[in-house]
């Protein structure tokens, strides 16, 4: 076993691994001189269901691709070799899973909007898929929830409920409810049920009456103590230490995958939510990210510190591509299509590619519609990422006098756009789209972003990765997420405010690296790009007209520094909100317009 | 991307299929290994634990909770039936009683001083498990089920819903590009499995589930109809538990989808004979496909002894017959010419691995390999 306490300097090698539910990722960091760095990747199938059934056989298959194209060996006896020897083996591995779907939770608590919300931000923060959310005043009757407990069957259940000195009656109704509902874990018919309970202090012992016969209990702290204040982080590491323990312990061939590694298997979420933080924390900046996959869509975000990470279980661009047009809607998919379809060719295409979820576009139209879909799909998934990372509601707020006239009510999003610095997407339809200017229109679409805001695609999505790796060695994963991780593709300066087509939005002058200057003037609804290379930075002047703001308040300028990428700086001058003609014809000749312009799709 | 095609979906003229009957909990096994067994054969029974009510006794009795015990006419674990007095409370020197009655008929199951609460647990609820095609059994697991096998002419589809209906095979598309009409359907295909061609209408499966029949194979389904005859957006494929009275297996896609010639006219040579078919799909982690299964004699047992038909997986390659399944070739079947190894260039300015096929009708084009799927022969 490798000594993970040792000088973290004298680690060389590193092997870090992803086992997602369909590809298990693989990749090699290296100390090259002062610095680590990412060396190559590999990938194979994740082996977790029949006929291998044993997760370490897609480890070994993907470590056996990192070996092929280095030459080196990591393997022996069907084992990651460490400590190294010379050349052969690996000085540290750690890995993170999502395999298996995750971990799959219930969550409980007394008030919907109080106790379960921070019960549901626990479980999201420790990388659940939450299934349900029970409370006290959730308008259901006792027997369908019940019902619902019994029916959906849960890896684990995280109970809360009043703060200390609070209820204890609803507490004990709710553990009354799952004690009835005697629900069984989804794996492993043998074992009983994980719960644990961080609600009110003075119910412990009638849970522990109540649920400790029928289930595996734990007790740990009032995730709500107060009203006031959360303290989420006691339940969030009490969820993964009975992820490893009980979940995991369960799925083919984990015990065997646990025991290589000294570092404890992170869920792929947690991983992700780590390293944003660490991020977010050592450069003091606000960041939002979006892994959209197959099935689900991931987002991710801190501001102010303050980590927030909702799963948006049914948005996808395969698998569940059809939910997106189910809770989108038709037109709100064909607006963003630049020509005709009718909506019966659109539905059976997107139909077709939930059965077929592995084919990919051959037209180009078929591409801008999949393209079409990743928006709504993101926005979507934004949206209901902003309803859960909120201020913590039914807490009295002090105010003076100035507030009387601005009615803030608890509760309110933590997410500011106009205060947003980077915004990081990944997932294939992001990271594999033909052209990097794609990825930045859709996230640009998807998010709408304010004010200045750069742009990221995190190409192999090698964020789990770096994330357990920051647990033990933060220098090596902050290095290679600054060098190798992100694909910078550019910035966004994008007016708040609207207009009239066509009136004056904002100007832009930017000193250019080569010591030249660019100057444009942007009308309302017009979207502009001005290149500007990967690691360059521009000394920039935006004047907004007085109907604008970027930042600063309605028509006063920012001097500031933008940074390049693949795409450029894009102008985005068609205001915020944004609003797409309704009129079809006009539709379509403005994303014409737009595509042209951002030289998005070839012509 | 090196794996990047789509295993096709089984069509076997003769193939050993063998079908696990489980029951969702524990219970009783009614058969043993090497019985022969009718798919309308119960091979296991058990009960799920009844559903669950609650009464708020402290509430109805205007009592403390704390006090219930003393209120309570009846225990934990006694069977109470429906309108039986559960608990009273007598107040003024007794001269007022107050009543609470059972809701439903149950065992008590808790009784709490905290809330003040009594949990009801309704009559078990029976479960029963068939046997689906006529076979053999040929395991047995104990408590829990047992494998039926047989041998028969197997078809997976690629989308259905419903469940599991059992009937006879009845052709009534002429060709596999004929689109299954209304009027083709008529009372006397009530109770049966009746095959149609490229398209299933939604005023084809109303006429279907007016006159009774039990399910439909057919080459496509339009989304819009689809989302008519559940009443709601399908946004996962996750089926089998859809209750629309019959159910519904597409071979090729959505939309109009000529069948494929081999599906059709294999199917069409088992006219007649009895078939058990399934809707229940799940495109993810665990695959399940719809599928469509006619043993080929009532024991399950072939004719020709062990002339079983099995396909294996041979991968692609240069001569393999695939069928598209992406536009814009979509549904078109033909044969692998080339697989260049380099990554080509599409016109989305992707870059993928590619294969080269020449279509029935002799014309040619080149597509990702991620957009074929083999079939196997």
């Amino acid at each position: 076993m490798v000594d993970v306490n040792k000088d973290p300097n004298e680690i060389q090698t590193i092997i870090a691994t992803d086992c997602g539910s369909t590809t298990t990722k693989a990749i090699l960091i290296e100390r090259r001189g002062h610095e680590y760095r990412l060396i190559v990747r590999g990938e194979a199938p994740t082996t977790v269901e029949a006929p291998f059934e044993d997760v370490t056989r897609g480890v070994l298959n993907a470590v056996a691709e990192v070996e092929d194209l280095t030459g080196r060996k990591f393997i022996k006896d069907d084992k990651i070799v460490h400590p190294r020897q010379g050349d052969f083996g690996t000085d540290l591995y750690v890995s993170t899973s999502s395999a298996g779907g995750g971990l799959q939770m219930m969550v409980a608590g007394v008030v919907k909007e109080m106790t379960a919300e921070s019960a549901q931000r626990a479980a999201l923060g420790a990388g659940a898929i939450v299934m349900d959310v029970i409370a006290s005043n959730d308008q259901r009757q006792p027997h369908e929830r019940i019902q619902r407990i019994r029916s959906l069957r849960p890896d684990m259940i995280l109970l809360s409920g009043g703060v200390d000195g609070g209820t204890t009656t609803h507490v004990a109704e709710l553990a009354e409810l799952i004690a009835a509902a005697d629900p069984k874990p989804r794996l492993g018919m043998a074992y009983s049920l994980p719960v644990i309970y961080a609600g009110n202090v003075d119910a412990r012992e009638i849970v522990k009456d109540r649920l400790a016969s029928k289930t595996s209990l734990t007790i740990t702290e009032n995730l709500r103590p107060v009203l006031e204040r959360e303290n989420l982080q006691p339940a969030r590491l009490e969820i993964q230490k009975l992820f490893l323990e009980h979940v995991m312990m369960h799925a083919p061939g984990y015990k065997k995958l646990m025991e290589w590694t000294p570092v404890p298997i992170m869920p792929t979420p947690a991983a992700v939510g780590s390293i944003m933080q660490l991020i977010a924390r050592e450069e003091k900046i606000n960041v939002v990210g979006v892994d959209i996959g197959g099935a689900t869509t991931d987002v991710f975000s801190v501001f102010g510190e303050v980590f927030n990470r909702t799963v948006s279980a049914n948005l996808g661009m395969s698998y569940s591509i059809s939910n997106v047009l189910a809770e989108a809607g038709v037109a709100n998919i064909l607006r963003w299509v630049p020509f005709d379809v009718e909506e019966g060719d659109l539905r059976n295409r997107i139909k077709n590619k939930m059965i077929r979820p592995t084919t990919i576009p051959q037209t180009l139209e078929e591409l801008m519609i999949e393209q079409a879909i990743a928006r709504e799909a993101l926005r979507l998934a934004f949206e209901q990422h902003k309803l859960l990372a909120v201020g913590l509601k039914g807490v009295q707020q002090e105010r003076t006098i100035s507030d009387t006239f601005e009615q803030t009510e608890s509760g309110a999003t933590l997410v500011n756009m106009m205060e947003l610095d980077i915004l990081v997407g990944s997932g294939g339809v992001l990271s594999h789209a033909p052209r990097r200017v794609q990825a930045a229109f859709m996230l640009i679409d998807g998010f709408r972003p304010e004010g200045i805001t750069q742009l990221a695609v995190d190409s192999i999505f090698m964020m789990p990765q770096l994330g357990v790796l920051a647990q033990v060695h933060p220098k090596a994963a902050l290095e290679v997420f600054h060098k190798d991780c992100l694909i910078r593709l550019g910035t966004c300066i994008a007016p708040v405010g609207t207009a009239k087509p066509g009136d004056p939005c904002v100007e832009i002058t930017l000193e250019m690296p080569d010591g030249s200057t660019e100057t444009r003037s942007v009308r309302f609804g017009e979207m502009v790009l001005i290149p500007l290379d990967v690691s360059e930075k521009a000394k920039a002047t935006i004047h907004p007209t007085r109907k604008f703001d970027v930042g600063a308040g309605k028509g006063k300028t920012i001097h500031t520094e933008v940074t390049g990428g693949v795409a450029g700086i894009i102008i985005d001058g068609r205001g915020r909100p944004l609003n797409l003609p309704e009129d079809k014809d006009e539709r379509v000749k403005k994303l014409t317009e737009w595509n042209k312009a951002l030289g998005v799709y070839p012509e | 991307m090196a794996h990047a095609y789509t295993p096709g979906l089984r069509v076997a003229k003769q193939t050993e299929v063998k079908k696990e009957r489980r029951l969702p909990l524990k219970g009783e096994v009614l058969v043993k290994v090497g019985d022969r067994v009718k798919a309308e054969t119960v091979v296991a029974r058990t009960e799920l634990p009844g559903n669950v009510q609650t009464v708020n006794v402290a509430n109805k009795l205007s009592i403390l909770p704390e006090d219930i015990e003393r209120h309570m006419l009846v225990k934990v674990g006694d069977w109470v039936e429906e309108g039986q007095y559960i608990a009273e409370s007598r107040s003024f020197f007794g001269l007022f009683k107050s009543r609470c009655t059972m809701p439903v008929s149950g065992t008590i199951e808790s009784i709490s001083d905290i809330t003040g609460q009594v949990i009801v647990r309704e009559k078990a609820i029976p479960v029963e498990v068939n046997a689906y095609v006529d076979g053999e059994v040929v395991e047995l697991y104990e408590n829990e089920g047992v494998m039926v096998r047989t041998v028969a002419t197997f078809v997976q589809g690629i989308f259905g819903i419903g469940g599991e209906s059992i009937g006879i095979l009845e052709v009534v598309a002429s060709g596999p590009d004929q689109p299954l009409k209304p009027e083709l359907i008529t009372p006397d295909h009530k109770g049966k499995i009746v095959l149609g061609g490229s398209l299933v209408t939604i005023e084809a499966l109303r006429r279907a589930q007016e006159v009774g029949v039990r399910g439909i194979i057919a080459g496509g389904i339009g989304d819009a109809d689809l989302r008519t005859i559940l009443g709601y957006d399908l946004g996962v494929a996750i089926t089998g538990s859809e209750e629309i009275g019959l159910t519904v297996v597409v071979t090729e896609g959505f939309g109009k989808m000529t069948m494929a010639h081999r599906t059709f006219d294999l199917l069409t040579s088992r006219q007649g004979m009895k078939t058990s078919i399934s809707g229940a799909t799940q495109i993810r982690a665990g695959v399940i496909r719809p599928e469509v299964v006619i043993p080929l004699d009532s024991t399950g047992r072939s004719e020709g002894g062990n002339d079983v038909e099995d396909a294996p997986s041979t991968g692609l390659a240069i001569g393999s017959h695939v069928r598209v399944i992406r536009e814009p070739y979509f549904g078109r079947i033909g044969r692998v010419t080339a697989l260049p190894p380099e990554l080509q260039k599409l016109e989305t300015e992707a870059m993928v691995r590619v294969l080269e096929v020449e279509f029935d009708d002799g014309t040619r084009a080149t597509i990702p390999r991620a957009n074929v799927e083999l079939i196997e022969e």
